[in-house]
């Protein structure tokens, strides 16, 4: 190991704590608050080295040789601004969840829920959530999909109630089936390039078969759209997310659709940069926002209008990457750091109306402001945040997203400009209907007089901090998603520092430099040259 | 350049497996999507044999001269592949047991709130007058508040009688056409 890579025994920490804590979790099962403590202290350490990433990836990416196999051989984790960002936002926010279902634990304290699973499924959902975030492997980007899915199978169906089957149904086929089209899209990558490391693969499906390499781009989206709720590919989202317990749904609105998100802008920066995919992207974008917001518009289920407004918002992303642009870029990243806070931050305090008010149905619910005036304030919050009123976080995304599309100029992105205008004015109609209905209206007379636990609103009220902070730090947050999509448009770095001069060859380091002891000249320098090495393919045929 | 012609016979058994598996997984039964998963994934798992080209000897060096290996990474991945289905497939399979245990049957369900807003939908075209001949939304809205009122979700272990379960075996006999 280098001095200049110093910090890089730092990337796989985020995935490897919460997995041995999620062990030992499991091993302590008779005793719910040694598992308490063992995911917080995780957790909060995950945060400070997320934290430290941030600050050390904006030097450079750094790179890390799991079990010290060099790329291309073995796999690499990489912490680039984009993934650093990423990570320490979902640490972030993963955190203040789990103090909220401690609260909510502490509060109930029934046997109804098992919390013995609750804990180590929820650890093992932010270490594939890191390890999604950090991979340099498109197969290991498939492991980490799959850690994070089954543990969300789990956490969807906790207890196993009527309705928490129902909803599981749907969503573990559908993520089942979009899986599946992800590993055909794995082999049929491999299949035609011979590799899967996502660095090597920058140089090799150039030289591949265009229409090949247009079918595989397809193809990946497919199974990342599914993830991410894109229309058409979102109808599984508002029917299986509302029934969960409320810190499960939080968490699963603000990560686990933007994961997808990441994985498509990962994928279309990196391995396909000619833009073929890009109008295509802008239908889909237009659809998501405005089908998505009309769906919220005709909900009566305070949680499900919720669901229809992630749906939604997703749109303003995927009408970032599909600008390419750099300022495009920067607006969907700082977005998908803004909708993050924000979704999850709505979840919580939903829970926690339906705590207070005994049902999500807008129907029953009523006189909440009067009530419970703080809670009022932390649904008044985001709500105003995610519609777009300034000077918010949602304000910064939204201009930033209109501004690189005015600047674009094409007729579809004008269109797009409208239907996210359109689509923000929805949100406000909906969530302020929301806020009538259940804020405004006289009390209904079987209002069920319980108090708020202090835990959980305390957790929801630093999540919604959160989201304001984010406006407030926006002038830095937004310079560094600036720089983070300038990293992105520069492919060259990236590859670089995962396959920097020798380590091409697919040799370990200590092969490498006994070879440069020896003299030995054909160390590979450009990228290149590495194709005439045969990278991680032997030779076929019969025997 | 190596020889990357795939055999026919693999690519024909992974379209086979893949077409079958889809057509299950379109089913309603819980069970039966199961089996179009794992097939379907099988078919997948295929494909990745057909990714690693011909197939040679043995990836052991000493065991087999590197000119005549088989591509070990496919089969790494296909290895991976198989333990995340077969964890998967044992998640499906209690989902279905559980869902047997509470209703009597594993069929996949109508999200009721979606039924709501159809019912909903119904009333406002009745306020509108509008005389439609197939009343298709009403008469979906008139399930839909039969299923509202008849299925507030059981709270305990609802363990299906003998006379369930034989209910249950009658209506999947009625399936099969």
């Amino acid at each position: 190991m280098t001095p200049t890579d110093d910090l890089s025994w730092l990337v796989p920490l985020p995935v490897v704590l919460p997995l041995a804590a999620a062990g030992l979790a499991l091993v302590l099962w008779r005793s719910a608050r040694a598992q308490g403590v063992i995911s917080v202290i995780t957790l909060t350490l995950v945060l400070a080295v997320s934290v430290t990433l941030l600050v050390a990836a904006d030097a450079g990416p750094l790179v890390l040789d799991v079990g010290s196999w060099a790329a291309p051989v073995g796999i690499d984790l990489v912490a680039d601004r984009l993934s650093a960002l990423m990570l320490t936002v979902s640490a972030a926010v993963t955190l203040g969840v789990l103090v909220y279902s401690l609260a909510q634990g502490v509060a109930d304290d029934n046997a109804e829920t098992p919390v013995a699973i609750f804990h180590p499924t929820y650890l093992v959902l932010t270490a594939g959530v890191a390890n999604t975030f950090l991979t340099g492997d498109l197969f290991n980007l498939f492991v980490g999909f799959e850690m994070l899915l089954v543990a969300s199978y789990v956490l969807l169906t906790l207890g196993g109630t009527g309705a928490r089957i129902r909803a599981g149904t749907i969503y573990v086929v559908v993520s089942m089936i979009s899986s599946v089209i992800f590993v055909l899209a794995i082999g049929l990558v491999y299949a035609a390039t011979g590799t899967v490391n996502l660095a090597q693969l920058t140089y090799r499906l150039p030289e591949i078969d265009p229409g090949v390499a247009f079918a595989l781009q397809l193809l990946l989206l497919v199974a990342f759209g599914i993830k991410a709720a894109v229309f058409p590919l979102f109808a599984w989202l508002p029917d299986s997310y509302p029934t969960a317990p409320a810190p499960v749904t939080a968490v699963f609105a603000g990560l686990l659709t933007k994961v997808g998100v990441y994985a498509i802008i990962r994928t279309q920066t990196l391995l396909f940069p000619d833009g073929r995919a890009d109008t295509l992207l802008m239908w889909v974008a237009l659809a998501t926002m405005v089908v998505g917001i009309l769906g919220a518009v005709a909900q009566n289920d305070i949680k499900r209008l919720v669901s229809f407004t992630l749906v939604s918002h997703i749109g303003y992303m995927v009408f970032g990457i599909a600008l390419a642009s750099p300022a495009g870029l920067a607006a969907a990243i700082f977005y998908v750091v803004h909708h993050i806070t924000v979704q999850t931050a709505l979840f919580l305090v939903v829970g926690l109306m339906e705590r207070r008010g005994g049902s999500t149905s807008l129907e029953r619910l009523g006189g909440l402001a009067r009530l419970a005036p703080l809670l009022a304030v932390l649904f008044f919050v985001p709500a105003m945040n995610l519609a777009g009123i300034p000077p918010l976080s949602g304000f910064l995304g939204k201009v930033g997203l209109v501004q690189a599309g005015v600047a674009d100029g094409g007729a579809l992105a004008w269109a797009l400009v409208g239907g996210s205008v359109v689509t923000s004015l929805l949100t406000l109609y909906a969530v302020v209907k929301a806020w009538n209905k259940a804020f405004w209206q006289p009390a209904p007379d079987d209002a069920p007089r319980v108090r708020l636990p202090r835990g959980m609103v305390g957790a929801a009220a630093s999540v919604v901090a959160l989201g304001v902070g984010l406006a407030v730090a926006g002038g830095p947050l937004y310079g560094y998603t600036e720089r983070a999509a300038e990293s992105l448009r520069d492919r060259d770095a990236y590859v670089t520092a995962v396959l920097p001069d020798g380590r091409g060859t697919g040799r370990s380091a200590e092969v490498t430099e006994e070879a440069r002891e020896d003299g030995e000249t054909d160390v590979v320098e450009e990228g290149a040259d590495l194709e005439g090495d045969g990278g991680t393919r032997p030779e076929g045929g019969d025997p | 350049m190596i020889d990357t012609s795939p055999s026919l016979a693999l690519v024909l058994v992974a379209a086979a497996l893949a077409a079958v598996g889809i057509y299950l997984v379109l089913e309603r039964s819980l069970t039966r999507v199961l089996i179009g998963v794992i097939l379907l994934s099988n078919g997948i798992n295929v494909v990745f044999l057909v990714a690693g080209g011909r197939a040679g000897g043995a990836p052991i060096v000493g065991a087999t001269e590197p000119e005549a290996m088989s591509d070990p990474l496919p089969q790494a991945m296909v290895l991976t592949a198989i333990v995340i289905t077969l964890g998967m497939t044992a998640f499906l399979l209690a989902m279905a047991y559980r869902s047997w245990q509470l209703h009597g049957h594993d069929e996949v369900q109508d999200d009721l709130e979606d039924r709501r807003v159809a019912q909903r939908a119904a009333a406002h075209e009745a306020a509108l007058g509008t005389e439609d001949e197939d009343s298709t939304l009403e008469q979906e809205a008139q399930e839909a508040h039969d299923d509202v009122v008849g299925s507030t979700p059981p709270e305990g272990h609802v363990r299906p009688d003998a006379g369930g379960a034989g209910r249950v075996e009658s209506a999947e006999g009625g399936d099969v056409r």
